[in-house]
């Protein structure tokens, strides 16, 4: 049995409750969402806050919506939520087919999108989709609330730019009619975190791709996006000529360090291939929309 | 005694006998009402918790526990140097080594064992190991057991006087050399591979731990521990400790899984019994994931050089293997004296030639000690990767299809008892019919076919194969012990007046299902219901002295004695029947669970009547003193060997290097069965590791030493998303010597199947040039090989 720290325990009643706390007490305390990162960190002494306060008990955290033309969901939404989610579906199936392979059932039911966003885990799934998608990130503080683009949301791995005394409230992502999207990842057993992944979703228009973006997790691209691939892809026919040139592009934009999961040498290799071959998908939906 | 017959059915639905039946154990399991040693608490406990070293090699200047110790809830620390006073800084390993229980001088691999806490709670001891500051001075580490030897290599274990090297031994060898280079001489065709066989974890579901209680005032130790070999323990306590062995009870209650993760004995267990003694009060000592993960038994961690020589025709004519065996810091493996590497020495494997020979030599480095552990049967797990890994590069050399080799070299069933050209004696096997059973199962012809029109498309599909023998049993006590313990094991039955029955085992499970196994075996001897017969066990005050269960010996061994005994009950209740019929016993004949006169079969007495009226008032013949208890001593004549037949299918993603396993069929031959839904349970749980070693698991360290293994998150085992439907098949060969015929099975699986998987990946890889690639073939590890640049995978990957 593994035994964390002493730790104090509090829970949030509401969205201002909970920034009121964290306020107070600062630092050295951490708001826990499904706990999944956070506990497993505590119990190896990795993290240690001398206060959690749950965010569990806060309903208006959870959900998912249209709002204009955005989806928005809460950031205490979790996994599960979001793979059965048929609005998310209807207009994004990346987001299903990441979560397909995201850790296993138990993790799914209790594991949210905010704290997987927050722990910017550099594997972590649902960032690719969120940087792919250029989702946005809405922070809330005791003064209010802000809004941060996906692809400015990370500081560096597990750094994000949430700061103390705020928490993440909700993720919205731009609908766009006609994308195709599709979500793709080496994993070395169900369950394990990916080795590489790449998510993408095009928008062919007249024959031409007129919008994309290309989310790759585990190989270090800078806030988990390609954007040269994407603007090599912009106004081109989705050949697979140009697809295979955007997925090199891609490849390049990853910096890959060799770890267990593999040789830097691999997991570019991937960046390449599971990009070309989450934008023939992609493609191939669009067309078909 | 042949195959299974049909048996009655008690009054529960029991076989009465051998058959399938639901274990008996499995009701308290599944609704969580085992009893494991963390469930045991006594009154005043405290609990202990262990400091390890975060460095593989660094000499320790000084231990300060005094911020520890001040620590409100803190009882005692102990550190080595406490231990020095009291003779317990050094253990012996089960293999006539030694192993720090604290360290002193130095330490020796990362998670080693340094200071020990004593607290109040589990959570207060592990507080005060952040307060405890050990001063390090880093040493230059071994971590890759090839550069052991190198000059200039620091010697790890300078505790032993005039140590200068890193050597275990130098040389162990098995077969005739010159005969075998003699036979490589005059061959067409040689192929040589070098073959890893990385290091894994046999990562138990429940971790190590005990609970220690020395009672002041009787003086007697009690001690509940995770064990597979409580008799053993015992003893080995009362030699390192000084204690008296009668006032020393190991008691292993359910244990969580075992795989040999749980035969060594531990500095943890022995740091419990000194923290009892110390503090005057129960101690417990439970590790976590990550302390099971980088301190206990590994396993394997052989790098075998192998040679095999052929006709090119692809009649095998003999095999070498030149094995250097990485042993970590200490000589951890628990294995019979006079098999220093096991039973490796039965690489010869399934096939009918005269050559072989194997040279092994073993090295110390900063990694953690054990070696034998995970289901190995001693070894065997390494002995038949190598063989039926180098018959398939044997095979992609002569352009021939690995079953046609296969057949081609098989042990002919009127060759047994078989002699191996290393000195050992299968006992029987009829190897062709079990591998066309297999062929047949799986649809050999039309695979080849369907991987042909694939290949044509671009499309890689792998088929495997792997035929294994394994002996088992361990085994004659003439040249088998442990520490010096002959392999011999007890069996006590008690058959109370009303018939229903105790037997008592030396064995313990760990989840094999000893209780219903044993029951059956006694049952089948007795005619007593299964469900009448209590099976204890685990409680070394309570059963008969023996070694314990490990190496598929169970039911070879203590099987053997269950049986034994119960006929012996079965003699005496002749005797009383007989009395009580007033005629001679040998005027009576036996018929399930009955005694009666033979040619009058209505006249008779059950063996419930002959319980009862042996506890009676009964007159019974001179000499005989009523009561039906027995006890034997089981010292099996020879290993039993069983045997089977391994096809796995895959099909790899070129692409991504991703394997899925399509299919595996799997055909064992372990004699007879007597609870086949059992047997298939012990096949199923070894597919799984089998697939797991062969994809996944590891534990690799980088050059410092550090272990790359420690958590779940990087040891991975496989989950049903890994695992196919396992289709699994029979034959049924008896061991001619074993009472029931029956040879063990418990490791089987774990044995043969990881070749059968590497064999089928590399077949589906082979267009790519490939011949072999070591073990995990992980995702990554399948790229480059098919980049022509595989991985080496004890080390960290670069
Ligand atoms: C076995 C296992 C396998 C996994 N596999 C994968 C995988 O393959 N891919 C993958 O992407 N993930 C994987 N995960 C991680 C999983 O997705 C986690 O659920 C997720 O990373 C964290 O979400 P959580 O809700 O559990 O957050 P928590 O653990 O509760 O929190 C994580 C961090 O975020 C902070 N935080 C949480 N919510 C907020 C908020 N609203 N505002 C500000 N800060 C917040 C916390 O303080 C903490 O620092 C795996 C986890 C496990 C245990």
């Amino acid at each position: 049995m593994q035994t964390p720290a002493p730790v104090e325990y509090a829970k949030a009643t509401s969205i201002a409750d909970a920034i009121s706390r964290l306020e107070a007490l600062g630092e050295d305390s951490r708001p826990v969402a499904g706990g999944y990162s956070l506990i497993p960190m505590m119990k190896l002494r990795l993290a240690r806050p001398e206060t959690v306060v749950d965010l569990n008990g806060i309903a208006e955290l959870r959900g998912i919506r249209v709002e204009g033309n955005e989806l928005v969901v809460g950031a205490m939404t979790t996994h599960a939520d979001v793979l059965s989610s048929a609005i998310l579906f209807e207009h994004y199936p990346i987001f299903r087919e990441a979560e397909h392979v995201i850790a296993d059932p138990i993790v799914r039911m209790r594991g949210t999108i905010g704290g997987s966003m927050c722990q910017a885990d550099p594997a972590s799934d649902l960032s690719a989709v969120g940087s792919a998608l250029r989702g946005n990130a809405v922070i809330t503080g005791s003064s209010g609330s802000r809004t941060v683009p996906l692809r400015e949301f990370h500081d560096g791995p597990y750094e994000t730019v949430v700061q103390t005394g705020e928490i993440l409230t909700e993720l919205r992502y731009p609908i766009r009619p006609g994308a195709g999207s599709a979500y793709e990842k080496v994993e070395r057993r169900a369950g394990d975190w990916g080795v590489c992944t790449s998510g993408v979703f095009v928008v062919v228009s007249g024959g031409v791709i007129t919008d994309c973006g290309i989310g790759m997790a585990a190989v270090n691209a800078d806030h988990y996006c390609a954007p040269e691939a994407e603007a090599l892809l912009m106004g081109k026919a989705p050949t697979e000529e140009n697809l295979a040139a955007a997925a090199a592009a891609a490849a390049n934009e990853a910096n890959p360090i060799a770890d267990q999961r593999g040789p830097a040498d691999y997991k570019r290799h991937l960046a390449s291939e599971l990009t070309l071959r989450a934008l023939r998908r992609a493609v191939a939906a669009s067309q078909g929309a | 005694m042949t195959a299974v017959e049909e048996v009655p059915t008690s009054a529960a639905g029991n076989p009465i006998g051998f058959g399938r039946m639901v274990r008996k154990e499995d009701v308290r399991f599944v609704r969580g009402e085992g009893n494991y040693v963390d469930d045991v608490n006594l009154p005043g406990m405290l609990h202990g918790a262990i400091l390890r070293s975060p460095f593989a090699h660094a000499k320790i200047n000084s231990i300060d526990t005094s911020a520890a110790l001040a620590l409100p809830g803190v009882v005692a620390v102990v550190t080595g140097k406490d231990l020095e006073g009291l003779g317990l800084a050094w253990m012996p390993t089960l293999s006539y080594d030694t192993q720090a229980v604290l360290a002193t001088d130095k330490v020796r691999f990362q998670g080693q064992e340094v200071a020990f806490v004593i607290a109040e709670s589990r959570y207060i001891a592990r507080d005060a190991l952040e307060l405890i500051d050990v001063d390090y001075d880093p040493l230059p580490v071994v971590a890759d057991a090839k550069k052991a030897l190198d000059p200039g290599a620091p010697i790890i274990r300078d505790d032993k006087e005039g140590k200068t090297d890193n050597i275990v031994y130098e040389k162990w060898e098995a077969g005739d050399e010159a005969v075998t280079d003699a036979a490589f001489a005059g061959a067409d065709v040689v192929v040589t591979q070098e073959i890893l066989y990385p290091r894994v974890h046999p990562s138990p579901m429940e971790t190590c731990g005990s609970v220690a209680h020395m009672d002041p005032v009787t003086g007697k130790l009690i001690l509940w521990t995770t064990t597979q070999a409580p008799h053993a323990h015992r003893t080995v306590y009362a030699l390192v400790a000084g204690l008296p062995e009668h006032k020393i009870q190991v008691i292993s209650p359910d244990v969580g899984g075992g795989f040999g993760n749980k035969v060594p004995i531990y500095p943890g267990y022995v740091l419990s019994i000194v923290g009892s003694i110390v503090a005057k009060r129960p101690v417990k000592w439970m590790e976590d994931r990550s302390e099971n993960l980088m301190s206990t038994g590994f396993a394997r961690d052989y790098h075998m050089t192998t040679s095999i020589a052929s006709t090119k025709e692809g009649k095998i004519l003999g095999v070498k293997v030149d094995v250097l065996a990485d042993h970590g810091a200490f000589n951890g493996v628990a294995q019979p004296t006079n098999y220093p590497a096991g039973f490796f020495s039965i690489f010869s494997g399934s096939y009918d030639y005269p050559a072989a020979y194997c040279k092994v030599k073993a090295v110390y480095t900063n990694k953690a000690p054990g070696g034998v552990a995970y289901a190995c049967s001693f070894r065997i797990t390494e002995a038949v990767y190598a063989i039926e890994r180098i018959v398939d590069c044997l095979a992609q050399e002569l352009n021939m299809d690995p079953a046609e080799l296969r057949l081609k070299n098989l042990l002919r069933p009127e060759q047994f008892p078989y002699k191996s050209p290393t000195g050992w004696e299968y006992d029987s096997g009829e190897y062709e019919k079990t591998m066309k059973v297999a062929m047949e199962m799986v649809g050999y012809d039309e695979l080849r076919k369907e991987q042909a029109e694939k290949r044509a498309k671009g499309e890689y599909m792998g088929i495997g194969i792997s035929f294994f023998t394994e002996g088992v049993g361990a085994g004659p006590r003439k040249h088998m012990d442990i520490l010096g313990l002959g392999m011999a094991d007890g069996c006590d039955l008690r058959v109370h007046p009303t018939g229903k029955a105790q037997v008592r085992l030396s064995v313990q499970t760990q989840g094999q299902g000893h209780e219903t196994t044993f029951a059956q075996i006694v049952s089948h001897e007795l005619g007593i219901p299964p469900e009448d017969i209590e099976v204890i066990h685990g409680d070394t005050d309570n059963t008969p002295f023996g070694l314990g269960t490990y190496g598929s010996r169970s039911t070879p061994v203590s099987g053997a004695a269950a049986a034994l005994v119960a006929r012996k009950v079965r003699d005496r209740a002749r005797i009383v029947a007989a009395a009580a019929l007033e005629c001679a016993p040998d005027d009576l004949e036996w018929e399930l669970g009955r005694w009666f006169v033979k040619g009058d079969p209505e006249r008779g007495k059950t063996i419930q009547e002959i319980a009862m009226a042996a506890h009676g008032s009964l007159e019974l013949p001179e000499g005989v003193e009523g009561h039906l208890d027995a006890q034997v001593v089981y010292n099996p004549p020879d290993l039993t060997y069983p045997y089977g037949c391994y096809i796995c299918v895959v099909d790899v993603d070129p692409g991504t290097g991703q394997v899925k396993v399509r299919r595996f069929v799997a055909v064992d031959d372990c004699g007879t069965r007597i609870n086949p839904m059992i047997v298939e349970g012990q096949v199923h749980g070894g597919l799984a590791d089998g697939v797991g070693m062969a994809l996944m698991e590891l534990i690799a360290f980088d050059e410092d030493g550090n272990n790359l293994g420690g958590s779940f998150m990087d040891y991975l085992l496989p989950t049903s998303m890994e695992c196919p439907d396992w289709e699994l098949g029979e034959t049924v060969t008896p061991s001619p010597h074993h009472p029931i015929g029956a040879k063990g099975v418990g490791e089987s699986a774990t044995v043969g199947s990881p070749a059968a998987v590497v064999n089928a990946v590399i077949d589906a890889i082979a267009p790519f040039g490939v011949r072999h690639a070591d073990m995990p073939l992980t995702p990554a590890n399948v790229w480059r090989a098919i980049q022509g640049n595989p991985i080496r995978t004890d080390m960290a990957v670069e």
